[in-house]
């Protein structure tokens, strides 16, 4: 911070516009204050920030999405931080000659961007006052490089960044103190409000997004599950309105395919087209309810290849399970510890291998949820060098702990840690999905908070495949990935911010409104203090579960301050989000991240017959009586009709041929003068 | 070199027994090398077939399992060839007149008086050491390996002159009545034998295959009656499994006990014909296990196939390119990573057959390496030619190489192949010989789905091999002697009745001479197809005679072999390579559950239509499981006090924590 002020004091006595100033003093200007290597330039920043109306590809209406809610009172608090502001504002002004000198190009800017505003303003007619924010010396943290730059917002929009900031009066000033500022958090994989035979899990979308702000996140992705027959659109839109009314920040949705045939895929067509959702999970497990033959996998990751959407499944081979299942409940084995013994996890290797495979034959970029086990990670990173676009989540849990667990004495305890795929036994399963996550073979972290009580928990206390499947983790998601995987050394500042939000972000093409801190993006920031311990515990944390399975376990690394659509939500430990003001994000088909590769390989993975003239030799007789062909059977495609097959006429010059069990011709009989005469095509030499 | 050791012993005039712990010179030692230095090591290295036989019951396995097999029968009447120490004629006869042996072979075999031989001079290779020895025969069995044997007279002499003589080859995959579409393949028993035999191979195990609504037994039966009329060397059979039903259990349960089937075939590919679910293959391999079989998998991913099929059918693409279009080997290597997944989730051993490609090969290899119990089986096709003929402009030629899983198009395969081959992460090699007339092919004209699958190689097998692995240097000729051989012998628990040259095996033997070079082509071959994909390929090494029962049935290009003589070996279950492993890990894997006092915390109310239903098994897919019914759920009931309510739809309020539980905080669910 002293630094900086020098900084400012050394721009200030030259009284010159900064972009001439720096290459005068370079001396004197700490050069590595920026950076380091890439950030030399003082206006480098300006640059990199991004357009996000041009930048976004393929989206039909840029900047249609900014449905502002209505709520946007200024938080609480904000006085405080006001007068600090103007405590400041004395020393702001020593430093007017050099923002007069920047006034040029301010204005420039803010041209650009008045008409978009304007088109705000008129959305949000009888909204009192925008909310804006001033993050000042705090270190810029994405996954690109890191730098140090304040960050003005208003309306929930970054509006600038970069040192010596013009803005307006009566602002909020946060003070990050050299402390990193992130983009916030995004949970790519959540159940809140999931229901359940009839009940919902414990948190719901109020609960369980305040848990998601307390741990620094500020965006869900929730999975719509519709009963297998429902309607897919009517379950997205029963979602929607449980989220909207209740949301503290913003979500989007995945939809689960849970059965497949012609009506859902004209929904799944209707859902992408018009309802902003990109991504679409399958389930290879539970069997006879979810789950799909390879066929319809096959048709599904086609059909959402050429859509343009992202295929996610939840991959364990469910019959194998079934069958294991049967066998341990007959051994005896009902408790918590059958659960992981019939999911073994090379199962879930063996799926995710099937899944890489079908989707490397359709060509379609493959998104395997919950990945729990080290085998299958490893299955994940042997594709991704073969170059299959594919991209692994591991979740909390299986970042934070062990399966070892499911052994526990405690009924209770050992039935909360039941998800799927489980927990491994493995102890060092945590610490290898960390590795591979540093090294960029895991791709996003997700939570797949899906809590239940006790209570709940017991529906399955004789029976462990009754146990409903859910682990908490929403909260302590990128507290634990800081713990494991950056303080430890595995993994930098940049990465994390990679994995924790960005990658998410490109995955679901809302990238670089989401996942980035740039001009135009959304005002979602953590301030993350890297020195803090936490004891993780259910007696503290936001969610409603009574039980956690991280319990005990003491973390370094959490938010200190989070910003959720320019709003301060969680300030000093004090917790301000208010439900319902979350808004849907949609998504767009065709992200970059995964489709860039998948459209190449189409251009030049076209496959050609070879010409040849017609086969003019003799053909042997056969009949269709025995066996078939092994082509494909309409029962189960019902998309596609098996090509006609030319053989397969009544019609018979012979009449009844010889008897079934005698070979048509003597065996060992060479044809070497076919009726015809032999030809050039059929030439055996 | 030989002859010179003969001529000390002879000198001592003394039974070889005894003579032996005697006579050990100097000069002696040089000669055997390393780990032969005594001489009466190979004796004692001989295996006593019937004290090795572990888990039989019998002393002595039933040689014959159908009528016309009274070959054999009367074998142990002279123990030891220990009438006396006249001097064995080894100088007397140098091959005698080939003629009238011949004429001896045919007017013998039926009478099961076994001609009487001796090879002189050769270089035994088994599978673990070569040695220079004599060997034996008598009555279609090796009665003595070593020096200076003592053989009775009337004896034809072989003189080896050094080469190598090496147990017969096994083909462990052959399928020469494979029907397709009520046509049956060109080469039957006779003339696949008759191949197999002019290549080394003296021993085949077929497949049989029965249609879907056939049953296993009679088509078990139809097989043996062909081929016990037709065949030229010992056989034995496979039994594919079209699809998994009850009554195919009890069928199994016979075949395994009383016909000496030991190996069974499922498929995962051919979608909607042979094709089994997970679920099926899963009982499949639990109940093979239990009956101790080999589980053969055709490994392919049948679903996915079906779909490429269709795809690129619709594109336009009916040549045969289209079957390995639709046939990419990543499918290969999903279904091959999914078969080891069920055996270690069974504890089951998986031979994976036909393995083509690299990928499905490196799988195998991982999980060798895991610790899976799975073997793979490479065939002639894809170790010694690869899939980028599939383009041919020549359509004949084109289809003569379809067969399922496809040859890969990448052409460093077969080098790759052979790598593994050698290093023992593939075990054995078969021929997957399946040979159509080009009449029968272009049934498939118009639609490559149609083309019948198979390629020759039952007789160029054990050529490929020695050409592609040991010529070049990546195999020596007793891993050779395994992977043709040996370890098939292992697995299918013919070993060592086959598989090796030791007192007591079958008299399959095989003088190879590595140094025959020749050119591979229809014209040429015993095979009845017209087409050979191995066509103009120069292959180095061949057999230079073949003893097949203790008959010389090929020599110097020219085959004798008789129509019919070929016996069915039966086989045991539970072999050893196998199972041990199995029953080993059947001990220590037991899985207990955790002993907890009973729940008494709160229970939520499960209303009546469960909304997860148990993923137990389902009639439906499985119509076999005798399984439980899976245990009752006893929050399942119907009976609910207060009946459907107004408000069952609206979600309860979340977030309420259950502090103080009804009844109090037991231990049992104290969350402290």
């Amino acid at each position: 911070m002293a630094e900086r002020q020098t900084n400012r004091d050394i721009a200030d006595e030259h009284d010159l516009p900064v972009y001439l100033a720096r290459p005068g003093t370079a001396d004197q200007v700490p050069r590595q204050k920026y950076g380091g290597l890439f950030c030399s330039v003082q206006d480098a920043f300006d640059g990199k920030s991004i357009d996000f109306d041009a930048l976004s590809v393929g989206q039909s209406t840029p900047g249609s999405v900014r449905r502002e809610t209505g709520q946007r009172a200024r938080g609480p608090g904000s006085d405080g931080w006001n007068s600090l502001g103007q405590g400041r504002r004395a020393e702001k002004r020593a430093e007017r000659s050099l923002e007069r000198a920047l006034e040029r190009s301010i204005e420039t800017r803010s041209v650009e961007t008045r008409s978009r505003r304007d088109k705000e303003l008129l959305q949000n007619l009888g909204e009192q006052k925008s909310e804006r924010l001033l993050i000042k010396g705090g270190r810029i943290v994405n996954d690109d490089q890191s730098f140090h730059a304040d960050i003005y917002m208003e309306d929930g929009v970054i509006k600038q960044i970069g040192d010596n900031l013009i803005v307006p009066g009566g602002v909020k000033t946060v003070e990050a103190n050299g402390k990193m500022v992130i983009p916030g958090g995004i949970d790519i994989h959540t159940h809140l409000q999931m229901p359940y035979r009839g009940t919902t899990t414990v948190d719901d979308f109020a609960q369980g997004t305040k848990a998601a702000l307390a741990g620094g996140t500020t965006m869900i992705v929730d999975h719509v599950i519709p009963e297998p027959g429902c309607s897919l659109v009517q379950a997205f839109d029963q979602w929607r309105q449980w989220a909207d009314e209740k949301s503290c920040c913003d979500y989007s949705l995945h939809v689960d395919i849970t059965h497949w045939n012609d009506g859902v895929r004209d929904e799944v067509d209707a859902l992408i087209k018009d309802k902003g959702v990109n991504s679409f999970q399958v389930y290879m497990a539970y069997k006879d309810y979810y789950q799909m033959s390879n066929s319809e996998l096959y048709e599904v990751f086609t059909f959402l290849g050429e859509r343009g959407a992202i295929v996610q499944v939840h991959a364990e081979n469910g019959e194998i399970i079934a069958e294991e299942q049967a066998r341990m409940l007959q051994m005896g084995i009902t408790g918590p510890e059958g659960h992981v013994l019939s999911r073994p996890e090379e199962l879930e290797a063996e799926a995710v291998f099937r899944a890489v495979t079908i989707a490397s034959q359709t060509n379609c970029p493959l998104y395997v949820t919950r990945v729990m086990s080290k085998s299958a990670a490893d299955i994940i990173s042997m594709a991704r060098k073969k170059g299959n676009v594919v991209f692994g989540e591991p979740i909390a849990a299986s970042l934070g702990t062990d399966g070892t667990h499911y052994w526990s004495k405690n009924w209770a305890k050992a039935a909360s840690f039941v998800t799927s795929p489980p927990l491994s036994p493995d102890p060092t399963t945590p610490d290898y999905l960390h590795t591979l996550l540093s090294s960029g073979d895991l791709s996003v972290t997700g939570s797949a908070h899906c809590t239940f009580s006790v209570a709940q928990k017991a529906i399955g206390k004789d029976d462990f495949t009754q146990i409903p499947e859910g682990v908490n983790g929403l909260e302590e998601r990128m507290s634990l990935v800081w713990d494991k995987a950056v303080t430890t050394g595995k993994m930098d500042e940049n990465m994390f911010v990679a994995v924790t939000s960005t990658n998410a972000a490109k995955i679901l093409n809302l990238y670089p409104r989401k996942g980035r801190i740039a001009v135009g993006s959304d005002a979602d920031l953590v301030i993350w203090d890297t020195d803090a311990v936490r004891t993780i515990s259910a007696k503290t944390h936001q969610s409603a579960a009574e039980y956690n399975i991280f319990e005990g376990l003491e973390l370094r690394g959490a938010p200190q301050a989070v910003v959720c659509q320019g709003k301060m939500v969680l300030e000093d430990g004090t917790f301000h989000a208010s439900s319902g003001v979350g808004r849907f994000i949609p998504c767009t088909p065709y992200p970059d991240f995964a489709y860039k590769r998948i459209k190449a390989r189409k251009q030049i993975a076209v496959l050609k017959a070879v010409p040849r003239g017609l086969y003019d030799g003799p053909v042997s007789e056969y009949t269709m009586s025995r066996g078939g062909t092994p082509g494909a059977s309409a029962r189960t495609s019902p998309s596609k009709q098996p090509p006609r097959n030319l053989h397969h006429s009544g019609f018979k010059l012979t009449g009844p041929t010889t008897p079934d069990d005698l070979p048509i011709r003597p065996a060992g009989r060479r044809i070497t003068v076919p009726p015809g005469g032999r030809s050039n095509i059929t030439s055996l030499s | 070199m030989s002859d010179c050791r003969r001529e000390w012993n002879r000198e001592d005039e003394l039974p070889v027994y005894l003579a032996g712990p005697i006579n050990t010179g100097p000069k002696q030692r040089k000669s055997y090398g390393m780990f032969g230095s005594v001489e009466g090591a190979f004796d004692s290295k001989t295996i006593d077939f019937d004290d090795c036989a572990v888990g039989r019951r019998g002393s002595r396995t039933p040689r014959s399992g159908s009528r016309e097999r009274l070959l054999d029968t009367g074998e142990p009447d002279g123990k030891t060839p220990a009438n006396g120490p006249e001097a064995p004629p080894s100088n007397k006869v140098e091959n005698e007149d080939a003629t009238g042996v011949k004429a001896a072979t045919n007017n013998n075999s039926l009478l099961g008086e076994g001609e009487k031989l001796l090879i002189k001079g050769g270089r035994v290779v088994n599978d673990d050491q070569s040695m220079f020895v004599d060997v034996y025969v008598e009555n279609g069995v090796i009665k003595e390996v070593g020096e200076n044997l003592f053989v009775p007279g009337n004896v034809k002499v072989i003189e080896a002159n050094g080469r190598m003589v090496i147990p017969g080859g096994i083909d462990v995959n052959t399928c020469f009545m494979k029907p397709f579409l009520d046509t049956y393949p060109v080469d039957d028993f006779l003339q696949g034998t008759q191949a197999a035999l002019s290549g080394g191979t003296t021993m085949i195990i077929d497949h049989v295959t029965p249609q879907p609504d056939e049953s296993l037994l009679g088509a078990f039966e139809r097989w043996q009656e062909a081929a016990d009329k037709t065949a030229c060397c010992d056989y034995s059979l496979h039994v594919d499994i079209p699809h998994w039903h009850e009554t195919v259990k009890d069928e199994l349960e016979l075949l395994v006990q009383d016909k000496g089937v030991n190996s069974f075939q499922v498929c995962m590919a051919y979608k909607d014909v042979f094709q089994m679910t997970d679920s099926e293959l899963y009982h499949a391999f639990s109940f093979l296990k239990k009956m101790g079989a080999v589980v053969l998998v055709h490994a392919e991913n049948g679903d996915l196939i079906a779909q490429e099929q269709s795809k690129i059918l619709g594109m336009g693409i009916t040549g045969p390119e289209g079957h390995p279009l639709s046939r990419p080997e990543e499918v290969e290597a999903e279904a091959a990573f999914r078969a080891i997944t069920l055996g270690n989730r069974v504890n089951c051993p998986v031979y994976i057959t036909k393995v083509m490609s690299k990928s499905a090969a490196d799988t195998i290899t991982q999980a060798r390496r895991k610790g899976s119990v799975v073997f793979g089986e490479p065939i002639t096709a894809g170790l010694a030619t690869d899939g980028s003929h599939y383009w041919s402009k020549n359509w004949a030629k084109a289809a003569a190489y379809v067969t399922s899983p496809p040859l890969s198009p990448d052409p460093t395969t077969p080098d790759h192949l052979s790598s593994l081959l050698a290093c023992g992460d593939l075990q054995v090699v078969g021929s997957a010989h399946c040979a159509y007339s080009m009449a029968q092919k272009a049934i498939g004209k118009e639609n490559f789905t149609m083309i019948p699958e198979g390629t020759n190689g039952v007789e160029e097998r054990m050529g490929f091999v020695w050409d592609k692995a040991v010529a070049i240097g990546k195999m020596d000729e007793n891993q050779f002697v395994a992977v043709t051989s040996t370890n098939a012998a292992k697995i299918f628990n013919l070993y060592p009745r086959k598989g090796r040259i030791a007192v007591g095996s079958d008299a399959d033997i095989v003088i190879w001479d590595p140094d025959l070079i020749k050119t591979i082509t229809a014209k040429d071959q015993q095979s009845a197809s017209e087409y050979n994909i191995f066509e103009g390929m120069e292959c180095r090494g061949g057999p230079a005679l073949v003893v097949c029962q203790g008959r010389v049935v090929y020599e110097d290009g020219k085959l004798q072999a008789q129509q019919g003589s070929g016996r069915f070996i039966p086989r045991k279950p539970f072999p050893d390579l196998a199972y041990q492993r199995i029953k080993f890990r059947n001990q220590v894997t037991n899985q207990q559950g955790v002993t907890r006092g009973m729940y008494d915390g709160p229970v939520y109310e499960v209303p009546p239509m469960p909304k997860y239903i148990t993923p137990a098994p389902s009639a439906k897919t499985s119509p076999t499981t005798n399984q439980p019914p899976p245990v009752r759920n006893l929050h399942q009931s119907n009976f609910s006090l207060s009946g459907a309510q107004s408000d069952d739809y609206v979600p309860r309020r979340s977030g309420h924590r259950i502090v103080a539980p009804p009844g109090g905080r037991s231990n049992i669910t104290n969350l402290g």
